[in-house]
């Protein structure tokens, strides 16, 4: 369990690293490391070039402009969790944040680096996936947006070519009307989920459901966002009949079938999530509305 | 002699001795050894569960810069090539004994199996020629379930051979047959226990050193006993016993498979005669997975029959146990497992016929409860099922069959693996159970469930009960020496992974020598220090070199007012040690300092010594066991069960333990807790899952589960002390006693928790998937 051999680069700014990864083949962006070092070390990634980006100080930063919350690429999960602002005003974020790894790894772990990982289950994937949020990316050639449906093109796959490397990630911050929930079932504190689901409730004055988003990971290669759940939910009335008509859909989901873990014990868990998720959601959003 | 006990002899909560050095990451682990012109060393392994190994081309791996050697079977020496690894435990049940050669001669038998060993400048470069080894692999069916590899058309594990049956042997007492043809009731139960491995923080590892002038070989290792190792050494290389040294330096885990003696060892010592540098091999932790013994598969179809009332007439039945590719122990795992069934009850009759088979995966050997958790588990969802059946309650029909401790001691009529027969010396049961339930609420249990159960919560309570064969001879032995610093030392090949030995077997030194026990340094586990060991396993350590320190330090301490007594021209009887001295015990002013005496002892050049005394401060003791003594343990487990998810959480967890006379209770608390915490890992987490070509696909500690802090309960402890009436000290095991009844308990208070669903479960490790399959609809909660 040693890496293969490989070169290693401690680029200043993005345009350097950028200027790297056009140079080279077989090369990879290093952000954390909480999941690339232990794939090198497994040599399951082998890569000749290694682009380490923990010393652009350009990729971290945090900030909320008008109804979106802007992160840079190399900011650390704990600096997200620690933020007052997100707490504030996109707290589903933190929520989905105390289910990534641990303390020790979060330190050190970065929103980008989770995102490029695009682990199917994974916490950050699931919630940029639910606020449909923008990844920002850079090359020598320019910069390009990707809407998360482009950029999570396969099983552990990013859209981004082999050029660029991730920037940023734009997030549209929830509606003030909106309640949140982020809920998940892993085997141990800290795993990554076997299946977690997402919300968000926006509530009318009727009292009645004016907008839902459901992201449910785990599943398949990357989150889904049910649609046709979503539309179905618009205009209920929050309660135990609504959700269960809701989770009974996200029951029916596909699904796949691992060594681990069937497709059926997955669809369960969507529903019973899905079910919970919304609850929880629309819970808050009732405080919201009270409060 | 005088009681001269002090606060930190035997029975005190002294702070361990290994704990500062460890603190400071000072202590000393095989990787820790940096010999100068160290060389490292990685393996070339099959990729294939059971393939024919052809052509080996080294070419490639040789000509990466740093590459000192590659050896493949052809380049072992002679006296290696000719054998096997040696078999340490053969048994004549044992007709189709298979092990391995250190490398594979022509055909592999696990995925795993080392093929060649690259021997580099360091590690990195090592893997990197490892991938260029070019080897022809012709892949093999693989046999991948032993229930399955009893088929008559089953893949064989072993190419051409004729069946897949390592050993089939019969353990049985009465006549059990017989005993069911009257039976009241007879309930069968089909249990699959799918038992976990030893994964130690530490991974194995081993540095060996050649050294050309005198031919020998010094070999550091990570192991639970240096002396066989050393035995298999000479073995190997036909060598002298003054030609190899095996030291093992501070241990972190080995829960029994670090016992064994490993191809990787026979490797890096051929490495080292071949390149003449020192030569140190590290386990990672993929080939921790992939090559460290495990314990494993057993299939269970037991019957028991009893009286109308839920009194045991017999129990019979049959056991399917995986070996994996080869027997380094022969069938001590299976044979541990089957005398273990009958535990603390009174069975009059019982057979179980016991099959060990061969499958393409790693070899199963003793893991933390050597066979016994799966035998208790067996037994234990037996006396739920009566409970079940004849509706009485749990604690109640194991009370009803319990051997009481007037009994003592008691034949249970089976013959146990150190060939004697089975006969528990001491022991209450019990009280053992009553202390248990009592600490643990169980009468109060069910006002709890029903509480719960008002907010949609299901709790449940299980128990499990266990005798332990502990202590297991031949001999630990020890040598105690007062230096003539008048400080003391003892040797021992006794080989702590964990344990405390340096403070157990310090406290009781210090007891017989009249010193503080900071004044005792225990050196273990070199064969230069002391010539026979046996080492660390099976729970035999307290037993036996805790009684040969005691011993030794007797002899040590007559001795020494024996010469006291010369020098200060009074009787022996009239002198007592207290303080680091021998001292009259009518005035303790007058005295001799052990630093006096011990200079004294070793004499002078040209004088004899004086009154005819053999020199030397010192005595070696080996205290050999006439057989085990009997641990046991009751185990109550209160879980809460969420049906939608079928997450398990434990409320509260109980054992009450008795392991005779304890020697530092804050020690033994410790491996109570930390067995508890392997036991809820067997429980609801560990599984070792592999493709249908016996491929491993759990090969990290992220596919592989083992508990986290947030996982294992806070364990409230009961403690009996019920003396061992067969050593000095009356001590029996603790190692292995908070793992053997956990997985029976947990599994028992799941099952009882999901009683309103008529769920039963027979197997283990259970998961929360597997709950919402067994739950079915009743699964859905809220949701349905």
């Amino acid at each position: 369990m040693k890496p293969a051999p490989f070169i290693y680069y401690d680029p200043r700014t993005v345009a350097e690293a950028c200027d790297l990864l056009a140079r080279h083949e077989n090369a990879r962006a290093l952000a954390g490391g909480q999941s690339l070092m232990p794939m090198m070390n497994f040599r399951y990634v082998m890569p000749d070039h290694l682009i380490d980006l923990n010393r652009i100080e350009e990729l971290a930063y945090l900030r909320v402009e008008d109804d979106t919350l802007r992160i840079g690429a190399m900011t650390r999960q704990r600096a997200l969790e620690a933020s007052g602002e997100i707490g504030k005003r996109c707290p589903i974020l933190q929520s989905a944040l105390a289910h990534v790894g641990h303390r020790q790894t979060r330190n050190r772990g970065t929103i980008g680096g989770s995102l490029c990982h695009l682990d199917p289950s994974a916490e950050l994937v699931n919630v940029t996936a639910l606020l449909g949020g923008t990844l920002h990316a850079a090359s020598t050639r320019g910069a390009r947006d990707l809407p998360f449906g482009e950029f999570a093109a396969g099983y552990m796959t990013t859209g981004l070519t082999p050029d660029e490397l991730l920037a940023g990630v734009t997030l549209p911050l929830p509606k003030r009307n909106q309640g949140h929930a982020f809920v998940e079932f892993a085997r141990r504190h800290g795993d990554f989920a076997i299946v977690a689901c997402s919300a968000l409730i926006g509530l009318a004055e009727s009292g009645d459901i004016a907008s839902a988003a459901i992201a449910l990971s785990g599943l398949s290669h990357a989150p889904v966002r049910p649609a046709a759940i979503e539309r179905a939910l618009q205009g209920q009335k929050p309660g135990a009949a609504t959700y269960r008509a809701a989770a009974a859909e996200a029951g029916k989901l596909d699904a796949t079938t691992d060594a681990y873990v069937t497709a059926a014990y997955r669809r369960h868990l969507a529903r019973v999530l899905t079910f919970r998720a919304l609850e929880q959601a629309a819970a808050r959003a009732m405080e919201r509305a009270h409060g | 002699m005088a009681d001269t006990r002090t606060l930190t002899g035997f029975g005190a909560s002294v702070k361990r001795k290994e704990d500062p050095a460890l603190l400071r990451g000072e202590g000393r682990y095989v990787d820790d050894i940096h010999l100068p012109g160290m060389l490292h060393a990685a393996f070339v392994r099959s990729p294939h569960a059971h393939a024919r190994v052809g052509r080996i081309d080294k070419t490639a791996a040789l000509a990466v810069a740093g590459v000192h050697a590659v050896i493949a079977y052809a380049d072992l020496p002679e006296s290696v090539r000719r054998q096997t690894l040696p078999l340490l435990v053969p048994h004549p049940a044992l007709r189709h004994p298979r092990m391995p050669h250190a490398l594979a001669k022509d055909e592999a038998c696990y995925a795993g199996e080392p093929v060649a060993c690259v021997v580099a400048d360091s590690r990195y470069i090592a893997e990197d020629a490892a991938q260029l080894v070019d080897v022809e692999y012709e892949p093999l069916p693989a046999a991948n379930d032993c229930a399955a590899a009893l088929a008559q058309d089953a893949p064989r594990a072993h190419a051409g051979a004729d069946t897949n049956v390592a050993a089939r042997f019969p353990v049985k007492a009465g006549d059990a047959d017989r005993a069911f043809g009257g039976a009241a009731h007879v309930f069968r139960e089909k249990i699959h226990q799918h038992r976990g491995g030893p994964f130690f923080m530490e991974c194995r590892g081993a540095v060996a050193q050649y050294e050309a002038p005198t031919q020998s070989y010094t070999l550091f290792v990570s192991s639970q006993g240096p002396h066989r190792l050393k035995r298999c050494m000479l073995d190997m290389f036909e060598l002298g016993d003054h030609q190899a040294r095996v030291i093992t330096p501070d241990v972190g885990g080995g829960f029994g498979p670090k016992g064994s003696y490993y191809p990787e060892y026979v490797n890096v010592a051929v490495a080292s005669w071949l390149t003449g540098r020192p030569v140190k091999w590290i386990e990672d932790r993929r080939e921790n997975f992939l090559a460290t013994h495990q314990e494993r598969d057993q299939y269970w179809d037991l019957e028991i029959a009893v009286d109308a009332r839920g009194k045991i007439l017999g129990v019979r039945g049959q056991l399917i146990h995986e070996t994996g590719a080869y027997v380094p122990w022969g069938i001590v795992l299976p044979w541990i497992t089957a005398t273990t069934v009958p535990g603390p009850y009174v069975i009059p009759h019982f057979k179980l016929d016991v099959v060990s088979v061969y499958t393409n995966k790693i070899q199963t050997t003793p893991v933390r409860g050597a066979g016994r958790p799966e035998a208790v588990t067996a037994m234990e969802r037996l006396m739920d099922r009566v409970a079940r059946e004849l509706n009485i309650d749990r604690a109640e029909v194991r009370r009803r069959n319990f051997i009481q401790p007037d009994e003592m001691p008691y034949n249970v009529g089976i013959i146990f693996r150190d060939g004697r027969p089975v006969t528990y010396d001491s022991g209450d049961y019990p009280a053992c159970q009553a202390g248990a339930l009592q600490a643990a609420g169980y009468d109060e249990f069910p006002q709890r469930q029903a509480v719960a159960r008002k907010s949609g919560r299901y709790l449940g309570i299980g128990l499990a009960n266990a005798v332990e064969a502990t202590g297991l001879g031949p001999y630990e032995g020890a040598t105690v020496r007062v230096s003539t610093s008048g400080k003391i030392v003892v040797y021992t090949g006794a080989t702590p992974q964990g344990q405390s030995h340096k403070t157990t077997l310090a406290q009781i030194a210090a007891d017989q020598l009249g010193v503080d026990f900071d004044d005792v340094t225990v050196v273990t586990a070199d064969t230069a220090a002391i010539s026979l060991g046996m080492g660390s396993f099976a729970a035999r350590t307290a037993v036996n070199a805790g009684s040969s320190v005691h011993l030794a330090a007797l002899a040590v301490a007559a001795k020494a007012k024996e010469l006291a007594a010369g020098m200060m021209e009074c009787m022996g009887d009239d002198l007592e040690l207290a303080g680091g001295y021998v001292r009259l015990k009518s005035a303790p002013d007058v005295r001799k300092s052990l630093r006096e005496i011990a200079v004294k002892a070793i004499g002078m050049p040209g004088f004899s010594m004086a009154g005819g005394l053999a020199p030397g401060l010192e005595h070696t003791a080996y205290f050999t066991p006439e057989q085990s003594v009997y641990s046991s343990g009751a185990h109550v487990a209160e879980v809460e069960v969420e049906i939608e998810t079928g997450a398990v959480r434990i409320l509260r967890y109980t054992v009450a333990h008795d392991c005779g006379r304890v020697i530092n209770p804050m020690v033994v608390d410790g491996q109570i807790v930390g067995g508890v915490a392997h036991g809820v890992g067997n429980a609801l987490f560990e599984r070792m899952v592999y493709d249908d070509n016996a491929q491993p696909l759990s090969t990290n500690l992220g596919e592989y589960l083992l508990p986290l802090a947030t996982d294992v309960p806070h364990v409230d402890l009961v403690h009996l002390e019920t003396p061992s009436p067969l050593n000095p000290l009356g001590i029996k095991g603790a190692g292995e006693g908070g793992t053997i009844p956990a997985i029976a308990a947990i599994i028992s208070a799941v099952e009882n928790a999901l009683a309103p669903f008529g769920v039963i479960i027979a197997e283990a490790p259970i998961t929360p998937q597997r709950i919402v399959e067994l739950l079915g609809e009743h699964a859905l909660g809220r949701t349905r």
